[in-house]
């Protein structure tokens, strides 16, 4: 058995991570939460199962990810080096994997034959998906209208996988719809369903469950850098935070280190056209304290507590609140949040493709834009990994669009130079 | 009951005797604040409250993962005719100056938080709310919010559920001041088709075993027919997206009110 899932401190026994987290949800969840902490907390200690999700990882997903020094970034950048986690190599395309795949069989150890998630950009739903096909298992992913338009690609893979879409319509038609939606299909059909959430988001123990189970992009860092510098923490991670799962992942194992031996982890919010302009996803930058999904956490609300539609360029950061775990790493100081604009994450994702070769997913390119900012700061000495979270491919189609309204406006004549000194004025 | 009752409790628990007096279960219906507009909503609730025991008002909110559609659109709509927390609360106060009957509001947590614990409790008391439903609040989650309620002279109400453990049925049962909410099924708020009163005699058994206060039940009663059933067994009946349903289809909410107030007869 070579795979472990960690254990962390925090949460505490309720659930919490200082004041963050918790279980707002309608009592009829509550057994049922109740039942899947426990079922979590053996499924942990068993060989049979961590061989299992082991094997997965490596046979099925890929695993380990590769862990690549991007030397034409770093020369540009001038300064540390940058290294690019490359959680895109997954299989499905994204670090989703890791976790779908995890909780599928879970919960096909649980007896739980009908599987429910939730999607927005589709990555989750399609890694949920995904697993299901593979553990045998039905599968409805809830997909607001809006999202299912802007991804048809992804709702197609979905069905060919065998999944039901359903399409949702009420308030916003997103992501934070089809959440609710997929909870109300839980509440309802509890009994025999397994509700797969897709980011460290939501009622106690799933913000932790999900954690544990993307840990092992962080875990793995440790091990190759030891491999190629001779120190398993670098001097900053950066990652991009929508819930914040591809974040969790590989922040955690660096997280509940000593002061002197953590590196600088830095989260890139979605900015959108500005976190002043109103039209954003920072949760942190622009949020406050609130409730969503079943859990306390930074939200953007309005001053009587109705939820605020967030933006951004991508939509997997599309979502109004953060997961707790980093509401508290936020409020203690052991991680930084940033805001990145749609505009520097675009700018980020041509640089990456022109100069690596290397299409990310809108969501890595608001990492990979502050990744190159902080690298001048932190000087030639420095080493910086960014999770390179997804693939660029479900985002061509909207980048193509983005760009050609760019072209339009006569500011598509960057060549790399150029770019570069746009990102780093 | 405890010895220390709040005003609200005192009010409320009031109005379960007077209804149990009269031999027939106290009707309780529901109503989202500012439906179908701010300016129709206290034409509504004067209609509901002439045959009410209680009137349980919900504040509109953006995501009401506990409700099902027909609360979702009403809250929608009167969130879209500008009816948010404050002005729910002063809608109450208006229905408050005409009427005694007791007024207990349905909210999610967020929007108290969001306004402040204290200050919205402040608010509430001052517009006369006699307690408060708070559907994705266990009690275990959370204890400021009911002593802060408390010091305000507002009852709680939590939730109970077919799958509620015995274990939770006994903590939910006693954090409530005001009444015990049971749900009557598995799901989210909705008239159904059928009634499935299967688990509820069970529920409601276990629940009296430790509860100090009155159970009520909802979630599916759509009719006098149900509301009889639901009679049988409970000591009140709550009655909410069927009169939601009755406005949007231009029915006579008054007459409703009459026939399912007729259904809680025992």
């Amino acid at each position: 058995m070579s795979l472990n899932l960690p254990s962390y401190p925090q949460p505490d026994g309720r659930g919490r991570y200082g004041r963050f987290g918790g279980r707002y949800v309608p009592e009829t969840l509550i057994p049922a939460l109740d039942e899947l902490e426990q079922a979590y907390g053996a499924a942990k200690q068993d060989p049979e199962f961590l061989n299992e999700l082991d094997r997965l990882f490596k046979e099925f997903v890929g695993r380990p990810s590769p862990l690549y020094l991007a030397q034409r970034l770093t020369d540009h950048a001038g300064g540390a080096k940058i290294y690019l986690k490359r959680e895109d190599f997954n299989y499905t395309g994204a670090h989703k994997i890791n976790n779908c795949l995890a909780q599928a069989l879970l919960a096909k150890r649980m007896g739980k034959q009908r599987v429910i998630a939730e999607t927005g950009a589709g990555q989750h739903g399609v890694a949920s998906a995904t697993a299901a096909a593979l553990l045998g298992l039905d599968c409805i992913v809830y997909m607001g209208a809006e999202d299912i338009r802007r991804q048809v690609m992804n709702v197609f893979r979905m069905k060919l996988l065998g999944a039901e879409v359903r399409e949702v319509t009420s308030g916003t038609s997103t992501l934070k719809d089809a959440t609710n939606e997929a909870i109300r299909d839980w509440v309802t059909n509890v009994r025999d369903t397994f509700y797969i959430l897709g980011s460290v988001v939501g009622p106690h123990p799933y913000p932790a469950m999900v954690r544990d189970f993307q840990s092992v992009i962080g875990e793995e860092v440790k091990v190759q850098l030891q491999a190629l510098e001779g120190r398993s923490a670098p001097d900053a991670i950066v990652a991009c935070v929508g819930g914040g799962s591809n974040a969790i992942g590989i922040f955690a194992p660096y997280a509940y280190l000593p002061e002197d031996q953590r590196p600088r982890l830095i989260g890139t919010e979605a900015a959108g056209e500005g976190v002043e302009s109103g039209k954003h996803a920072a949760s942190v930058a622009g949020g406050r304290i609130g409730v969503l999904h079943g859990s306390m956490m930074y939200l953007l609300n309005d001053d009587e507590g109705q939820i605020v539609p967030p933006h951004s360029i991508s939509a997997g950061l599309d979502y109004p609140g953060i997961g707790p775990e980093h509401c508290h790493y936020s409020q203690t100081g052991v991680a930084e949040y940033v805001p990145v604009t749609d505009a520097q994450a675009l700018e980020a994702l041509q640089l990456l493709t022109r100069l690596e070769g290397i299409i990310p997913a809108l969501e890595s390119a608001h990492a990979v834009y502050h990744a190159v900012k902080l690298a001048r700061e932190l000087g030639p000495d420095g080493i910086i990994v960014v999770n390179l979270s997804g693939r660029g491919d479900k985002d061509v189609a909207e980048v193509m669009r983005l760009l050609e309204m760019e072209r339009d406006e006569g500011l598509l004549d960057k060549d790399p130079e150029r770019v570069i000194e746009g990102v780093l004025a | 009951m405890t010895a220390t009752l709040t005003r609200g409790a005192e009010r409320i628990h009031a109005a379960f005797d007077r209804a149990k007096a009269a031999g027939r279960a106290a009707f309780i219906p529901f109503m989202t604040a500012g439906y179908p507009t701010a300016e129709a909503f206290p034409a509504v609730a004067d209609a509901l409250l002439e045959h009410a025991d209680l009137l349980e008002v919900g504040i509109p909110y953006s995501d009401p993962l506990g409700d099902g559609p027909t609360i979702q659109r009403a809250s929608e709509q009167a969130l879209a005719g500008g009816t948010s927390t404050r002005r729910t609360l002063a809608l109450v106060k208006e229905l408050r100056a005409r009427h005694d009957t007791p007024i207990v509001i349905m909210t999610y947590v967020n929007p108290i938080y969001a306004v402040g614990p204290r200050e919205f409790m402040r608010l509430a008391a001052d517009a006369g709310v006699d307690g408060l439903i708070l559907p994705d609040l266990p009690p275990d989650q959370d204890i400021e919010i009911a002593d802060l309620a408390a010091e305000y002279g507002l009852a709680v109400t939590f939730l109970i559920a077919p799958t509620s453990t015995p274990e939770r049925v006994k903590l939910v049962a006693q954090a409530c001041t005001g009444f015990l909410y049971a749900v009557s099924v598995t799901g989210v708020t909705g008239a159904r088709e059928g009634a499935a009163l299967g688990e509820v005699p069970a529920m409601l058994a276990l629940a009296r075993e430790h509860a100090q206060v009155p159970v009520a039940v909802g979630f599916g009663v759509k009719d006098a027919a149900t509301a009889r059933q639901v009679a049988q067994v409970a000591d009140g009946v709550v009655v909410g997206s069927a009169f939601i349903n009755a406005i949007r289809e231009w029915r006579d909410v008054g007459a409703l009110a009459v026939e399912i107030a007729r259904g809680c007869q025992r």
